[in-house]
């Protein structure tokens, strides 16, 4: 008889409530040692809770935690961290000026005779550098390090302390598709040595395409169980969300109108020398009834180029060339004054760019939209009329809760997202510019958002969409361009082009 | 509710706590809490001094919350308020046979703009130069004392005295002193003071021009994404500040002296930081923590002559303490909004 190999994990139960809000109610979870073991679920679902009750950051209302078969409870993250678990956060925690090799030791320093035995850590992180494929220059600062490598900083910093269980908690959020590529194959290789991963994600294309068994959360319940064999996409949406979702909507073709929404001739930004952030000669002109997908990897002057179109007149944001939107030309113009002419922009960054996260939901409804007659008259706000426009935006829009009072920092990112465009739709664009719509929302909002953009161009909006998601260009888009070091290299139009072909373009072959 | 408990809470704790302080010194808490409120508010003099030194501070306490809207430390109230009064009492002197309506108004109004313009060049510097607010108006400070003392000594000396004062403002500047209180230069600049927090907070919460300042003050660059032009909110901003401060003048130069005494500000502008932070930076707690310290500035002046071992500098820890309190209460709910996320 052959013993049975106990779970690497086991959760039973767990329970966790803050305030009001039940964000685990008896959450069970069993992940075998040796498998990548995906945990999804939109936005709130409670994965972040359940792991951090695993990594003993907080203590569990009721439930039990089981380690390779044994029982525990976690005082703190260290006694989690001496069991073998180890966590790579979403956002990292390193020390930036320190190098890589301080930032592995930190809080777990060899030392003999009151002396860090820096050479000898230094000789064990190579062999365990090597041993899993995770290459990293120890000497380099970690902030000079692309953040692809400060990943893997983090990940040897848990090899470091012996982790055989490891999480990581929506760990390509902030990478490149190449970057994503290359974490995946660092992850099957440590799953080949031995290790277990818990991997923590809201989007289904990872899951299926990287782990062995996945668990699905909504609302701090597990609502399905499965290996991943077994199962596809549709059907992880559909427990996520509680409801059938529409994954890849149905695009019409477009029919282009007469004039253009925007123009650009012969952009160019000069930058600093030798730096990324330059653009040279963009031309290209977006046509009312038409959304125009700029593909490319992050840093390759997308930012850059919105910057151009949106504050011309500055000159860290435009060196030379010509704007124009609506038939204007706007080049000389300041930011506000091309956006009363109608330009509704759902900007990269929604938590810097987009939003107050310390005001209520009702002055975030009004930014940028305070000088508009609607809004205000004589120099005073209308603040009753703002209110009850806002009430009745954030009902169509489906922002939850329906609450004007709350914080927006307060939402989660997909109704933050959700308010945004609500807010920006007042404007009735002529030109929409959609800059990451998608990022770090939840499927539900996806679908949502998709479908509003569609609906803008349907009512004869031109829109410009740049995104890092190729899902997004290849759904939405009824032309493609490429972006690669600041130069539009290609151009496709919709169904032209596969996914594979674009990525190559992407990375400038 | 809850809004209002806290920093009530706060300055019963402090209070509490500098009390304490006062029983280590020797002295019986109670005793020592009995004179603090008699001489604040025991008499009709009394309480008019109170309100006397409450004037100032609700300007001051204004000129630091406003631009904090904005995510702007004005900390040159002292120096804008200073060049303010100092108009006020160069128009007096200048042309002392103006008569009354028309006197005050000029004066006011050149308080007012002096203020303004000197709160405006750290704003501008801030926006154009991006050189840091706090540096410049401390800086500005001094150069404001220095140029106070010149005019003061060598443009405009009275020559009735060896005090460093300005010849008198002609009498049709004087404004309205009320008699009810038993002799202390309560004068028309306290009801100006809470009509113009009542101003403020209509352009704070009511106006364009207010939302836009909260909303530079929360987030620049969502500000400047949505087509703020975030540059001219601050230099905004700052002016209002310096115009606010400057109009402290008024109740001192027209409605208390009749001239500007050099170093007349027992550094009103400074003690204003502390009453824009325990009235929240909103203009109606501003006018209520600043008749706290008034009172406690009143109280405290006693506290020295009254008893036997607490002193002037005893008094000023006590103020210290509540601000002390007041702030660790504001970085406590702070820091409980930041809690588990």
């Amino acid at each position: 008889m052959a013993v049975a190999t106990p779970p690497a994990v086991e959760l039973r139960g767990l329970t966790k409530q803050f305030g009001s809000v039940l964000a685990n109610a008896g959450v069970n979870l069993r992940v075998e040692p040796g498998t990548i073991h995906g945990v999804i679920g939109e936005n709130g679902a409670g994965k972040s809770t359940t792991m951090k009750m695993l990594y003993g950051i907080f203590p569990p209302d009721a439930g039990e935690i089981f380690v390779r078969g044994k029982k525990r409870i976690w005082k703190s993250p260290a006694d989690a961290i001496a069991a073998g678990i180890g966590m790579v956060h979403q956002h990292f925690m390193l020390a930036g000026p320190y190098s890589a090799l301080d930032n592995i030791l930190l809080g777990a320093e060899p030392v003999r005779l009151g002396i860090i035995e820096r050479k000898k850590a230094r000789a064990h992180l190579e062999t365990l550098a090597r041993q899993y494929g995770l290459p990293v220059n120890l000497n380099q600062p970690v902030e000079r390090l692309p953040v692809g490598v400060q990943q893997r900083v983090e990940i040897l910093k848990l090899l470091f302390r012996d982790a055989t269980i490891l999480i990581l908690d929506e760990p390509t959020a902030v990478l490149t598709p190449q970057e994503t590529q290359g974490l995946f194959r660092h992850l099957k290789k440590l799953r080949d040595e031995g290790k277990t991963i818990l991997l923590i994600t809201h989007k289904l294309k990872e899951v299926m395409s990287i782990t062995d068994r996945v668990t699905v959360l909504r609302d701090g319940r597990v609502t399905g169980e499965m290996p991943t064999a077994r199962t596809n996409p549709q059907e992880l949406a559909n427990l996520m969300v509680g409801r059938k979702v529409v994954l890849s909507i149905d695009v019409p073709p477009s029919c282009p109108r007469e004039g253009t929404a925007l123009q650009v001739e012969s952009l160019a930004l000069a930058g600093v020398a030798g730096s990324r952030h330059k653009l040279a000669d963009v031309n290209f002109a977006v046509k009312h009834g038409e959304i125009v997908g700029m593909a490319g990897i992050e840093g390759n002057g997308q930012s850059e180029l919105l910057q151009a179109i949106l504050h011309p007149r500055e000159s860290r944001c435009r060196t030379s060339g010509a704007v124009r939107v609506l038939g204007q030309d706007v080049t000389t113009w300041h930011a506000s004054r091309i956006r009363e002419l109608g330009v509704a922009v759902i900007p990269e960054d929604r938590q810097h760019e987009g939003l107050l996260l310390e005001r209520p939901v009702s002055e975030n409804f009004l930014l940028g939209l305070q000088r508009s007659p609607a809004f205000s008259y004589a120099g005073f706000l209308r603040a009753a009329h703002v209110e009850r426009t806002a009430a009745q935006a954030v009902d169509e829009y489906d922002v939850r809760p329906r609450e004007l009072t709350i914080r927006a920092g307060q939402l989660s990112g997909g109704n933050q997202q959700k308010l945004i465009v609500a807010r920006e739709f007042q404007r009735k664009p002529g030109l929409l510019i959609a800059a990451q719509p998608t990022r770090g929302v939840d499927v539900g909002a996806i679908e949502f958002i998709h479908n509003r953009i569609v609906r803008a161009r349907d009512e004869g909006a031109g829109v410009l969409l740049i995104s890092f998601e190729l899902d997004d260009v290849l759904t939405l888009s009824d032309r493609i361009l490429v972006m690669y070091e600041g130069r539009i290299v290609a151009e496709f139009l919709r169904g032209q082009v596969a996914e594979r072909e674009l990525g190559l373009k992407m990375a400038g072959s | 509710m809850r809004k209002l408990l806290q920093p009530v809470l706060a300055v019963v704790v402090g209070l509490a706590l500098g009390l304490s302080f006062t029983w280590f010194a020797g002295e019986n808490p109670w005793h020592v809490l009995r004179i603090l409120g008699q001489s604040a508010f025991g008499s009709g003099y009394d309480l008019g001094m109170t309100l006397f030194y409450s004037t100032p501070l609700i300007f001051t306490g204004l000129a630091v919350a406003v631009p904090f809207q904005a995510g702007l430390f004005n900390i040159g109230a002292e120096g804008q308020l200073t060049l303010g009064a100092l108009a006020a009492a160069v128009v007096g002197a200048l042309w002392p046979r103006l008569p009354w309506p028309l006197a005050p108004v000029l004066a006011g109004l050149a308080a007012l703009l002096v203020g303004t313009l000197w709160g405006a060049i750290p704003g501008w510097l801030r926006a154009r130069r991006g050189s840091h607010e706090v540096i410049n108006t401390i800086m500005l400070n001094f150069i404001a004392a220095g140029l106070a003392s010149y005019v003061t000594l060598y443009l405009f000396q009275s020559p009735d005295t060896q005090n460093p004062e300005t010849r008198a403002i002609g009498t049709g500047y004087l404004i309205h002193q009320f008699a009810i209180f038993g002799g202390a230069p309560v004068s028309t600049a306290l009801p100006l003071a809470v009509i113009t927090a009542f101003l403020m907070w209509v352009l704070l919460w009511r106006t364009v021009i207010g939302y836009e300042m909260r909303a530079v003050g929360q987030s620049e660059s969502a500000a400047r994404a949505a087509g703020i032009d975030a540059a001219r909110v601050r230099i905004l901003s700052m002016a209002i500040a310096g115009g606010l401060a400057g109009l402290v003048g008024v109740g001192e130069v027209l409605g208390n002296a009749g001239k500007f005494r050099l170093g007349f500000s027992p550094e009103y502008g400074f003690i204003g930081i502390a009453v824009a932070l325990l009235g929240r930076n909103q203009p109606a707690g501003v006018v209520a923590a600043a008749l706290l310290f008034g009172a406690l500035h009143k109280g405290a002046a006693d506290l020295d002559l009254e008893t036997e071992h607490v002193t002037r500098e005893v008094s000023l820890i006590l103020e210290a303490l509540i601000i002390l309190s007041v702030s660790a209460e504001g970085l406590w709910s702070w820091m409980r909004r930041r809690g588990p996320s």
